[in-house]
C-alpha cells in the first residue's frame, strides 16, 4: 500500500514535468470540441443543438486518448532500467501500475473539467442536478480507470514506447464509429452492429442520459459491464505480463 | 553453481560456477554477449536460471528471493533513475520503497548525496547530470537499504576517464566499509584495478579464474607481431609456433605470439622462428588486448 502511494507520488510528479505532453493532452480535447461544434456542427443534424449532442462524445474521446498515454509511460518505464530497480525493491506490478493509472486519472480530471468549462462557455446547457452530475462523474471515472488499466497492460505487452503510442491512436479513433459525434442511424447499415455494441456507445449514451435527461435504459448497465469487465481483465493481464518479465 | 540459461535456442549460460568472497571485489570479465549481464541478473533475482543454484549473502536466489533482495543492490548498465526527478527526489523515493519513514528517507538522501559528491546537484533534475553523476546517483540509490552485497553491471562503460576514476574510488571505499562487490566489466584494466578475484567468462562459460596476478601469468601482457617475408616463411612460422600463436593473419602474412616484452625474450623468439635471419620482414610489440587474452584463454 505504501509502495503504491510512493508510486502515485512519482507518476504524478513525472506527469507534471512532461510539460509538452501535458499541454497537448489538455489543449487537444478543447480544440477537437471547437472543431466539431463550429466546423462540422453546422452540417450535422442531431435534432438538438449540436454542442449539446457532442460534448459527451468529446469528453469520452479525450478521456480515452489521455488514458492511452498510460501505455507510453508504462512502456518507457519497462524499457529503462528503472523497472529493475523497483523489482529489486520488491515493488509489485500493482503498485507500479497504480501509480501510472492514478496519474492518468488526475490528468483526465483536469482535462475533462477544462472541456466542460469551455463547453459551458460556448452554449452547452446540461439539465443535470447534483445527483446526475455525481453519477456522470462516477461513470467517467470508471471509464478512465478501465482505459488506463487497459493501456497499462498494453504498455507492458509492447516492446517500445513508440509502439505504445500507436495504441493511443487506435483509442483516439474508437469513438468515431459510435454515437459520439453523429447518431448511429446515419451510418451505413453494416456499421450499425459494431457502432451500437462497442464499449464507447453505452458509456456515451449513459452520460447523455445523466446530463441531458435523455432515456438511459439498458445503456447504464451495459456501460458498467463493459468498463468493469475491461478493468478486471486488464488488471489480471497486467499482473501476468509483469511476471513474464522475470524470465 | 552450474547456472544454465537459454533464451529460445540461444544458450547464454552453459554451466557457470563462481564464488565471490565476502568483503572483497569479484569481477566477471568478458566480451559483449559472454553472459555477464545474465549471470548478474540471476544473482540479483531479476532473472531465473533454467538450471543450477545460487546463494547470495547466504540466501537462495529463488526460494529466498525477498531476503536476497533486502541484502543486495544492483546498479545496471542503464542508470535506473528518473531523469525528470531531481537527484534528491530519486533517492527519497527509493528510500521510501526500501521501507524508510519519510523523515529517515530525507536524511538518508542528504547523507548519500554528500557521500557521492552530489550535494550541490541534489535539487537539479537528473536530466541535467553528466554520465558519471548519473551513475553515481544510481549507485547511491542502490545503497539506501544498506546492502551487504552490491552488484555492478559494467559500472564504468561509457564514462570518461575522470568519471571512471571517481567510480573506482567509490567502489573501493564501499568495500573498505565491509561490503562485498560483484562487478562485470569488459575492461581488463578495470578488473585489474579493482578486483581481488577475476573470472573470465566466454560463451556462457568460465574459461579462467584467479587473482589478477595469476591470470596475468597465464596471459602474457604483451604480444610480438611478426610479418613474414613470404608465403613459405609464413607457413613455416605457423607450423613452428602453432599452439603458441595468439593471432594469425594469412592475408598479411602476419602472426602474433605472447611475450613479456623484454629485449631478451623478443630476441630469443626471433631467433627461434627465424634462425636464418631472412624470414621475418618486420616485427612490432603490442600491449595485449582483451582479444588476445580471450584467444589465449580459449586456446587453453
Amino acid at each position: 500500500m505504501r509502495d503504491a502511494l510512493v508510486m502515485i507520488d512519482r507518476s504524478v510528479r513525472l506527469s507534471r514535468r512532461t510539460v509538452d505532453a501535458l499541454l497537448f493532452s489538455l489543449a487537444l480535447p478543447v480544440l477537437l470540441m471547437l472543431v466539431f461544434v463550429y466546423l462540422f456542427g453546422g452540417a450535422i443534424d442531431t435534432g438538438t443543438r449540436y454542442v449539446t449532442y457532442v460534448v459527451p462524445g468529446v469528453v469520452l474521446l479525450c478521456a480515452g486518448y489521455s488514458a492511452a498515454a498510460t501505455a507510453v509511460t508504462v512502456a518507457q518505464d519497462m524499457s529503462s532500467g528503472v523497472v529493475d530497480r523497483f523489482r529489486s525493491l520488491d515493488v509489485g506490478a500493482t503498485a507500479l501500475l497504480t501509480g501510472h493509472v492514478i496519474a492518468s486519472v488526475a490528468r483526465n480530471a483536469v482535462s475533462i473539467a477544462l472541456v466542460f468549462g469551455v463547453a459551458l462557455l460556448i452554449g452547452f446547457r446540461p439539465e443535470a442536478g447534483p445527483v446526475e452530475w455525481l453519477a456522470a462523474c462516477g461513470v467517467l471515472l470508471l471509464f478512465v480507470l478501465a482505459m488506463s488499466w487497459l493501456s497499462a497492460a498494453v504498455g507492458l505487452a509492447v516492446s517500445s514506447a513508440e509502439a505504445a503510442s500507436g495504441f493511443s491512436f487506435f483509442v483516439l479513433f474508437l469513438p468515431y464509429p459510435s454515437s459520439a459525434f453523429v447518431p448511429i442511424e446515419t451510418m451505413p447499415g453494416w456499421l450499425h452492429g459494431f457502432a451500437a455494441r462497442q464499449p464507447v456507445t453505452p458509456v456515451i449514451e449513459t452520460l447523455r442520459g445523466l446530463l441531458l435527461g435523455t432515456p438511459v435504459g439498458a445503456n447504464a448497465w451495459q456501460a458498467l459491464a463493459w468498463c468493469g469487465g475491461l478493468l478486471a481483465v486488464s488488471v489480471a493481464l497486467a499482473a501476468v505480463l509483469f511476471q513474464r518479465r522475470a524470465r | 553453481m552450474g547456472l544454465v540459461k537459454a533464451y529460445g535456442d540461444t544458450r547464454v549460460l552453459a554451466g557457470v560456477d563462481v564464488r565471490a568472497e565476502r568483503g572483497r571485489v569479484f569481477a566477471l570479465l568478458g566480451p559483449n554477449g559472454a553472459g555477464k549481464t545474465t549471470t548478474i541478473r540471476i544473482l540479483a533475482t531479476l532473472t531465473r536460471a533454467d538450471a543450477g543454484r545460487a546463494t547470495v549473502a547466504g540466501f537462495d536466489v529463488v526460494r529466498e528471493r525477498r531476503r536476497v533482495r533486502r541484502a543486495i543492490s544492483l546498479t545496471g548498465q542503464y542508470a535506473a533513475v528518473d531523469a525528470l526527478q531531481t537527484g534528491a527526489e530519486n533517492l527519497r523515493m527509493t528510500a521510501r520503497l526500501a521501507g524508510l519513514s519519510r523523515r529517515d528517507a530525507r536524511r538518508r538522501a542528504t547523507e548519500l548525496l554528500a557521500r557521492f559528491d552530489l550535494a550541490g546537484a541534489g535539487d537539479r533534475r537528473v536530466a541535467t547530470y553528466s554520465g558519471g553523476m548519473r551513475r553515481r546517483l544510481d549507485l547511491a540509490a542502490g545503497l539506501v537499504g544498506q546492502p551487504s552485497v552490491i552488484f555492478l553491471d559494467e559500472p564504468t562503460t561509457g564514462l570518461d576517464p575522470v568519471g571512471r576514476q571517481a567510480m573506482w574510488d567509490v567502489v573501493r571505499d564501499l568495500v573498505r566499509g565491509g561490503v562485498t562487490a560483484f562487478l562485470t566489466t569488459q575492461y581488463l584494466e578495470e578488473a585489474d584495478q579493482l578486483a581481488d578475484r577475476i573470472a573470465v567468462l566466454d560463451n556462457g562459460q568460465v574459461v579462467a579464474e584467479g587473482t589478477p596476478a595469476q591470470l596475468k601469468e597465464r596471459v602474457a601482457g604483451q604480444r610480438l607481431d611478426l610479418t613474414l617475408a613470404g608465403r613459405a616463411a609464413y607457413e613455416a612460422a605457423v607450423a613452428h609456433l602453432d599452439g603458441r600463436l595468439v593471432r594469425r593473419d594469412p592475408d598479411r602474412l602476419s602472426v602474433g605470439v605472447a611475450t613479456d616484452g623484454s629485449a631478451a625474450h623478443v630476441r630469443a623468439l626471433l631467433d627461434e622462428v627465424d634462425p636464418g635471419r631472412g624470414g621475418v620482414a618486420r616485427f612490432a610489440v603490442h600491449a595485449a588486448t582483451l582479444d588476445d587474452v580471450f584467444r589465449e584463454l580459449t586456446h587453453a
